[in-house]
C-alpha cells in the first residue's frame, strides 16, 4: 500500500498577535534531522521552536537506510523500536557484474546488538513518527507552513523572520539550527559558499509497489544486461515498495526521464516484468559538498544544509543524525551555562570531521560507480574483471562503502592494550546487559565503566558496573583483567585505562565540557 | 619500516622481461592495457604495504610532466 499523506495542521502563532519571549533554541525545518534536534534537546530540557515551510512529511522514499548508530539515536528519542518493526531489517549487500555475483558483505557479523546493521524505512516513515513524538512533547513547539524569509545575526541571539499563512512575524532565538536541506535557504540567505564537487552523472530513482519474494538484501548491479553499461540498485522497503536507482548517464534529460511512459520500461527491464505501480519517481545528480564551517555564531547548520554526499554510501541522512548526537548535549550545557560557548567549536570540528569522512567515502564510491573515460574506467572494469577470477579483488569492487560513525580525533587518555573498536572518540560499542543493552544504561550523561574493578566516586559523572560478560570483556576489555572507561553523554568513549586512576577519571569527566587545546 | 626496493632485487630479470612481453603475445593494445592494470592490482595485493606502494607510484610518476 502506497503511503496515506495527512496533512498537518497549521496554527496561528502567538508571534502574529503580539512579541514572543526569546526561545532558547529555533529549529529550521521538520525533516527528520530537525526532528531530531528537537527531540534531543527537549530530552535535555531545552525547548524548541520547529519552524517548516511545509505541513506533510517527505514525498518519496528518500533517506532509506538507517545505519545501526542512527537506530540508536532514534531509540533515544523514542521511536527506534517503532522504526525497526517497521522497517525491512538487513545486513546483507550483494554486488553483481553482469549477471553475476561478484561481491557480498554481512555488515553486522557479529550477535549482542539491540540494534540492526540496518533497517530500510522510508523517510516520511521515519518524519511521521518523529512528529507524533514532537506534538507529544511539552518543550517542542512544531510549526508547520511557517517558511523563513530571514535571518539576522545580534551579539547574543538571533532574529528570524517567519511566512504564515496568516502573515509575517519575528521571532528570536539564543541559536538557529538550520536543519532546512540540501538547498538550505538559510545557507542562501546568509551567502556562505557550499563547496565541492558535482560529479557529472545522473541517477534516476524510484519506488514502485509490487508483490515480490525478494530477500532483505541490498542488490547492486555493474553494467547489468537489463541496464547495459550502467549500474543498478534495488532495495527492499516495507508496504511491498522497492527502491529501484538507475545510473542514465549525464546527458539524460531528467524531465524526460521522469515520465511514467520512460520509466516503466526501464522498470520491467530490471524486475523482469510488469506487475508493479509506480509510487515515486526523482532524478538526481551526484555530489559531494560542505559548508567551510558548521557553527556561525548564532546560527548552527546540521545535516544536509551543512553537507551532502552522492547516495549509496547511506551517509546522508545518517551523517545527519550523528550531527544531533554531537550537537545536542554541547548546545544543552552552554544553554544552561554549564559550559562555554566554545564547547560549540568542537561540534564544528567534530562533524566537519565526520562529513569530510563521508564525502571522502562517498567521492571514492561515486568515481568507481561512475569512472570517467580512459584510465579511470580501464582501471575499474579491471577490478570488476579481477574479482571474477581473485579473491582480493572482490573486496575492491565500491557499490558504496556503508554509513559507520567516524572517530574522533581526540587526544585523551588512551591505552592500546584494550580492543581498537572502543578506543577514544569511537561510539561506545553496545553489548547485551541481562535482560537490557549497555548502551540504554549509558543514556545521554557522562559515564564512569568501572570493568572489573572499582572507582572512587566522580564529580560529575555516574559510575556504572556493567555486568562484565562475554560480550563486554571481548569489547572493552580484550586480555585486560579491568577497565575504566569515560563515556560522554554522546555515549562516545572519551579517556580509558586498562587500570584505576581516580585523579585521571575524574580530569578526563571534567574535560567533557572544556575544549581540547 | 619497509622501503620500497629500488636496487637490484629480482634473479632473473631477464627472464621475467620475456614473460612479460610474451604474456601480451597476440592481445590488441587496449587488451594489453587491461592485462597491464590487472597485474598491478595483482602485485599491489601481493605487496600488501600501502606506503610501498605510494614510494613505488610516486617513482613511476617520477620524469612524467602532466601531458
Amino acid at each position: 500500500m502506497p503511503y496515506d499523506y495527512k496533512p498537518y495542521d497549521y496554527v496561528a502563532p502567538p508571534g502574529l498577535t503580539g512579541p514572543e519571549p526569546r526561545h532558547p533554541v529555533i529549529v529550521v525545518g521538520a525533516g527528520p534531522i530537525g526532528l531530531a534536534m528537537a527531540l534531543e534537546l527537549a530530552n535535555f530540557g531545552i525547548a524548541s521552536v520547529i519552524l517548516d515551510d511545509n505541513n506533510v512529511v517527505s514525498v518519496g522514499s528518500r533517506a532509506i537506510c538507517w545505519s545501526k548508530r542512527s537506530l540508536e539515536i532514534l531509540d533515544r528519542l523514542g521511536v527506534g523500536d517503532r522504526c525497526v518493526k517497521k522497517g525491512v531489517t538487513w545486513k546483507v549487500g550483494r554486488t553483481f557484474h553482469r549477471d553475476c555475483e561478484v561481491f557480498n558483505f554481512d555488515l553486522l557479523p557479529e550477535e549482542g546488538h539491540k540494534m540492526p546493521a540496518f533497517v530500510n524505512l522510508q523517510q516520511y516513515y521515519v518524519e511521521e513518527y518523529l512528529v507524533e513524538q514532537a506534538q507529544a512533547n511539552d518543550l517542542i513547539d512544531l510549526r508547520f507552513k511557517n517558511k523563513v524569509t530571514d535571518v539576522s545575526q545580534n551579539p547574543d541571539f538571533a532574529t528570524v523572520q517567519a511566512e504564515t499563512p496568516d502573515g509575517v512575524y519575528t521571532l528570536e532565538a539564543e541559536y538557529v539550527i538550520a536543519c532546512d536541506g540540501a538547498k538550505s535557504p538559510i545557507r542562501e540567505m546568509m551567502g556562505l559558499d557550499f563547496d565541492g564537487e558535482l560529479f557529472e552523472e545522473r541517477f534516476l530513482i524510484a519506488d514502485i509497489e509490487m508483490l515480490a519474494d525478494a530477500p532483505s538484501e541490498r542488490w547492486f548491479w555493474f553494467e547489468p544486461t537489463f541496464h547495459p553499461g550502467q549500474s543498478a540498485l534495488m532495495h527492499k522497503q516495507p508496504d511491498n515498495i522497492y527502491r529501484i536507482d538507475l545510473q542514465l548517464g549525464w546527458n539524460a534529460k531528467p524531465d524526460e526521464e521522469k515520465k511514467p511512459e520512460n520509466v516503466i520500461p526501464r522498470i520491467e527491464k530490471v524486475v523482469g516484468h510488469s506487475d508493479f505501480k509506480l509510487d515515486w519517481v526523482s532524478v538526481y545528480t551526484f555530489q559531494c559538498r560542505r559548508l567551510g564551517r558548521f557553527v556561525h555564531d548564532r546560527v548552527i547548520f546540521v545535516g544536509d544544509s551543512a553537507h551532502i554526499v552522492s547516495p549509496f554510501g547511506a551517509r546522508g541522512g545518517n551523517g545527519g543524525l550523528q550531527d544531533v548526537d554531537n550537537l545536542g548535549w554541547k548546545l544543552a550545557a552552554v544553554l544552561e551555562s554549564r559550559a562555554n560557548s566554545a564547547l560549540l567549536e568542537t561540534y564544528n570540528d567534530e562533524r566537519i570531521h565526520g562529513a569530510d569522512e563521508n564525502i571522502l567515502n562517498s567521492a571514492r564510491a561515486t568515481k568507481f560507480m561512475t569512472p570517467a573515460d580512459g584510465v579511470e574506467r580501464l582501471f575499474r572494469d579491471q577490478v570488476l574483471a579481477l574479482a571474477g577470477k581473485a579473491r582480493f579483488a572482490r573486496g575492491w569492487v565500491n557499490s558504496g562503502r556503508l554509513s559507520v560513525p567516524c572517530v574522533y580525533p581526540l587526544k585523551a587518555p588512551d591505552d592500546p592494550a584494550l580492543p581498537r573498536a572502543a578506543r577514544p572518540g569511537a561510539v561506545a560499542p553496545d553489548a547485551p546487559q541481562r535482560s537490557d543493552w549497555l548502551l540504554t544504561q549509558l543514556g545521554r550523561r557522562p559515564v564512569v565503566l568501572a570493568l572489573g574493578c572499582d572507582v572512587a566516586p566522580v564529580r560529575g559523572a555516574e559510575i556504572l558496573h556493567p555486568d562484565v560478560n562475554d560480550w563486554v570483556r571481548r569489547r572493552y576489555m580484550g586480555e585486560a583483567a579491568k577497565a575504566v572507561y569515560v563515556i560522554r553523554p554522546d555515549q562516545v568513549v572519551a579517556a580509558r585505562w586498562p587500570y584505576v586512576d581516580g585523579k585521571a577519571v575524574q580530569a578526563a569527566v571534567d574535560a567533557i565540557w572544556r575544549v581540547q587545546g | 619500516m619497509t622501503a620500497l626496493i629500488d636496487t637490484p632485487n629480482l634473479a632473473d630479470h631477464d627472464g621475467f622481461y620475456a614473460e612479460l612481453l610474451a604474456v601480451h603475445r597476440g592481445l590488441s593494445e587496449a587488451q594489453s592495457h587491461a592485462l597491464n592494470a590487472q597485474l598491478i592490482l595483482i602485485l599491489a595485493n601481493h605487496v600488501g604495504d600501502r606506503k610501498v606502494l605510494s614510494e613505488a607510484l610516486k617513482l613511476a610518476r617520477q620524469g612524467f610532466e602532466a601531458g
